[in-house]
């Protein structure tokens, strides 16, 4: 118990308590929570496993990643065509999107650090790599084009349990996400307090003074760079194979690259449980709102026949303008305080 | 592939890409003195779309009669939000305000969303399908019209800080702001001023290219990246470059589209980016950093 | 002291920005295992030139020698690694991170693992009299605690000579003096060689057994302290000064 409390954090006993209560909630949350809100849970940790790999770029190195899609949209696309084509389990083809995800990473890593021209080109780049081949991918029809590519499911497939082919019922998906997530915390804690973690919070700070004290700032930033799109990749074998089907508009979206920010953002950039709360508060709240408009809709408060489209959005770019202008540390080093959830200085 | 049908494409790409390089210019401008990468770029231009667009509806008022109306409120707009919320996170580090504008981003965006439908909407001109010939060199009315209104503009723009007072206050901060701040000058108004001048550009340039294509909310994003594109390889906070680059990804555009398919045309310019930086990173016109 | 091989040889360094000639021509040796001085009035060229040495930038011509080394226009983390530590004059700590974090990121290339380095920092926080601020934020610190935490960090990176640029700017006298003292000590303990940059003149006489004395990106005089005070040169320069 000592072990956990000292590793997430230093955690109070309350932290402690409270996090594992959570815990044990989503872990039984197959016996009381219905289909729909398994959808919304798979959905919050996904987000939160896109989150934290977002968080470990600008949170923990200071690079600021606006096309993160990219990354989870190749992971995706590799495993999926892998599957497809020669019938390599994705459990196997995990492998080769993680690399390829990783490879596009140190790709625009290498445009964007090279010359030491600040932060904004890496950014610009990120974004600009992924309309790049969101468009190429629209061109290659062995990838579906714009028509979209699909993962064939039958009726059995939706029933027991195959990970090696990611085929299952969707408590299997569900577990599956929470393990990924949780996973993704444990080696960000890991990460974070070895020495990559010391260098790159360093590099965050000043890279010049990080330079002075002998830290190869060029290579440190290409691990993160690295780490974060492999976990991307990860995220993305998982989207394709939970959706089986993958539409560059939809996969490349931008809205997508910042769908991957927002939970770290309300959360709290470079904290540990950021990601993962920020997701917890937004996601259900999306759905919340959703569900409310369907509500006055169907008691006729609003026109039925009123498009909406954009309300949500333009809900969630509010509660970042919120966010960044009153709490620009996030929500989650201030939950810390006011729920004594970990000991002062620890987070934030 | 005959020399006309080249010839045709080069120079409605030149066209356009003068308008592209104004909307890279409000770009340029923001960045060169408030250092901000305004990332509400593609959407504060639609919005002037969209006003021109009901211009003509209500008015019947031709886009490029529109364009000082729109850049007028624009102005008012980038002044405003300059002053009221960008300048508030001026101490924040640089990705947080990025953020914040990519939040302002998303907002417009579903807003105009919102009022305005996701179903693309033009204005029909009586000139909109006139044309003459120089050769076999045909040359639309609509496209020339609207490179001349985005010449104008520019020139408007560039004499602006070239030979005002106010001009050349502007450019003493964005060269030192600590400077300009000693010498007296009200770091806060100018700052106000330069994003309101540079979405002013926006404003403009999307009344301009109203003539051309229709709006839809959704063009936003995909005018934002094409923006920092331009800038780039022009060089980040150097205004003519931002011209150049913008006729240069206009025309690039233009050939990608007859010498391949015109959907891939956003695959070029990227290309063209990606050369831009492996070459000359600091962008065609920029200045070297170190 | 002759008879001492010079650790540091600066030969001929010019470097000029925009066309504006910050050093010209700047030579001079640091012997094993000085103190030696880099003075001068503000705009003399003085971290400019630690700069180059430091490798922030490269010189447009001349040499920078560490021993046997030529580390002209390397990189600052491999002239790091090749043993110059360095404090910022405009100090840069690690904001977000502790007290104790800033100086185990310097202590780690040393260090096999993060404990040890861990291990490592506590001294150097020790020496500098940082210990009871080791888990505060760097951010909350204030500036003479800013520039012991330079020094501390610039130690540990383990350097065979130490480049500090204005460390005790700020200071009380008593608080210089203890500086000066800890300084000493590190010399006389550990062998390291000092360069200092430094407008405090009480700490350069006490420290410095030679000073060159920049002025517009030239050198003017250099020599022992006592021969610099003399030096009409260095007087002329310094006229009106309040620091002399």
């Amino acid at each position: 118990m000592t072990a956990v409390r000292r590793f997430f954090g230093p955690l109070s006993p309350a932290g402690l308590w409270l996090g594992g209560a959570f815990l044990l909630l989503l872990l039984l949350l197959p016996w009381w929570g219905g289909s729909y809100i398994m959808t919304v849970a798979t959905t919050v940790f996904y987000l939160a496993l896109v989150g934290q790999s977002w968080n470990l770029m600008l949170g923990f190195a200071g690079l600021l990643s606006i096309g993160h899609a990219l990354f989870v949209g190749i992971g995706a696309y590799t495993a999926a065509y892998l599957f497809a084509a020669v019938g390599l389990p994705p459990a196997v083809g995990v492998l080769p999107a993680i690399g390829l995800a990783v490879l596009m990473g140190l790709l625009i890593g290498y445009l964007g650090f090279r010359f030491a021209i600040g932060g904004v080109y890496f950014a610009l780049l990120t974004i600009a790599f992924a309309e790049f081949v969101r468009v190429v991918i629209d061109h290659v029809s062995w990838l579906g084009a714009t028509e979209g590519f699909f993962l064939k499911v039958s009726e059995a497939d939706r029933h027991g349990i195959d990970l090696a082919n990611l085929r299952g019922a969707p408590e299997m998906y569900y577990y599956l996400i929470m393990a990924l997530a949780l996973g993704a915390l444990v080696l960000c804690r890991y990460l974070l307090r070895s020495r990559l973690g010391y260098y790159w919070q360093a590099i965050r700070d000043d890279a010049g003074a990080a330079e002075a004290l002998g830290v190869n700032v060029l290579r440190y930033k290409m691990y993160a760079v690295a780490i974060s799109s492999g976990m991307a990749g990860v995220a993305g074998v998982f989207y394709a194979f939970y959706q089986n089907s993958l539409f560059p508009e939809i996969v490349f979206n931008i809205e997508r690259s910042i769908e991957a920010t927002l939970g770290s953002i309300v959360g709290g950039v470079g904290t540990l449980f950021g990601p993962i709360f920020g997701t917890f508060i937004l996601t259900p709240l999306g759905e919340i709102v959703t569900e409310a408009i369907d509500l006055l809709k169907h008691w006729h408060v609003i026109d039925p026949e009123t498009k909406l489209d954009g309300l949500k959005l333009l809900i969630w770019g509010f509660i970042v303008v919120l966010i960044v202008l009153f709490k620009p540390k996030g929500l989650w080093p201030w939950v810390c305080v006011r729920l004594r959830l970990t000991r002062p200085e620890a987070e934030g | 592939m005959d020399f006309w049908t080249l010839a045709n494409a080069v120079a409605s790409g030149l066209l356009i890409g003068l308008v592209y390089g104004l909307s890279a210019l409000g770009l340029s401008v923001i960045f060169g003195v408030i250092r901000i990468v305004n990332f509400a770029h593609g959407e504060i231009m639609v919005m002037g779309m969209f006003f021109a667009l009901l211009m003509f509806r209500w008015l019947g008022l031709d886009p490029l009669l529109s364009v000082p109306l729109a850049a007028a409120l624009m102005f008012g707009f980038g002044y405003v939000l300059q002053l009221a919320v960008v300048s508030r996170v001026s101490h924040l580090p640089e990705h947080m305000q990025f953020l914040l504008l990519a939040a302002i981003a998303i907002m417009i965006v579903s807003a105009l969303l919102l009022v305005f439908g996701p179903d693309a909407q033009g204005v029909e001109v009586d000139y909109a399908w006139d044309s003459f010939a120089v050769g076999e060199l045909i040359i639309d009315y609509p496209k020339m019209f609207a490179a001349i209104g985005a010449i104008v503009v520019a020139s408007l723009l560039l004499a602006f800080f070239k030979y005002t007072t106010t001009g050349k206050a502007i450019r003493a901060c964005a060269d030192n702001r600590m400077g300009a701040q000693v010498v007296g000058l009200n770091v806060s108004r100018l700052y106000a001023l330069t994003f309101g001048i540079g979405a002013a550009c926006l404003g403009a340039a999307g009344a301009i290219i109203l003539l051309l294509f229709e709006a839809h909310p959704y063009l936003a994003p995909g005018y934002t990246l094409l923006a920092f594109v331009i800038v780039i390889i022009g060089g980040l906070g150097s205004l003519f470059g931002a011209l150049v680059g913008g006729i240069l990804i206009g025309v690039s555009e233009a050939l990608a589209a007859v010498l391949f398919q015109p959907s891939m045309k956003t695959a070029f310019s990227f290309a063209l980016l990606i050369l831009v930086l492996l070459l000359r990173p600091q962008g065609l016109l920029g200045k070297a950093v170190r | 002291m002759s008879a001492v091989a010079p650790l540091l040889r600066v030969e001929g360094v010019s470097k000029s920005f925009r066309g504006l000639l910050a050093l010209n021509d700047v030579s001079f040796d640091v012997v094993e295992r000085g103190i030696a001085a880099l003075i001068g009035p503000n705009g003399a060229g003085k971290t400019t030139l630690f700069n180059v040495i430091a490798g922030v930038f490269p010189p447009d011509s001349g040499h920078v020698r560490l021993g046997e080394a030529d580390i002209t226009g390397e990189r600052p983390d491999r002239i790091c690694h090749a043993g110059i530590g360095r404090t910022f004059q405009i100090v840069k700590p690690f904001a977000q991170m502790t007290v104790l974090e800033n100086v185990t990121v310097a202590a780690l290339h040393g260090a096999g693992t993060v404990a040890e380095a861990t291990q490592s920092a506590r001294g150097f926080l020790e020496m500098l009299e940082l210990d009871t601020r080791a888990a505060q934020h760097a951010a909350n610190l204030t500036l003479p605690d800013r520039k012991r935490l330079e020094v501390a960090r610039a130690l540990a990176t383990g350097p065979r000579l130490l480049l500090l640029d204005e460390v005790m700017a700020g200071l009380r006298p008593s608080e210089t003096d203890r500086m000066v003292a800890t300084l000493r000590r590190l010399r006389d303990d550990t062998g390291l060689t000092i360069l200092l940059i430094e407008h405090v003149m009480r700490a350069v006489m006490a420290l410095s057994e030679h000073i060159t004395v920049l002025h517009h990106g030239e050198k003017i005089s250099e020599g022992t302290p006592e021969t610099i005070v003399r030096d009409p040169a260095v007087l002329e320069c310094y006229l009106g000064d309040q620091d002399l």
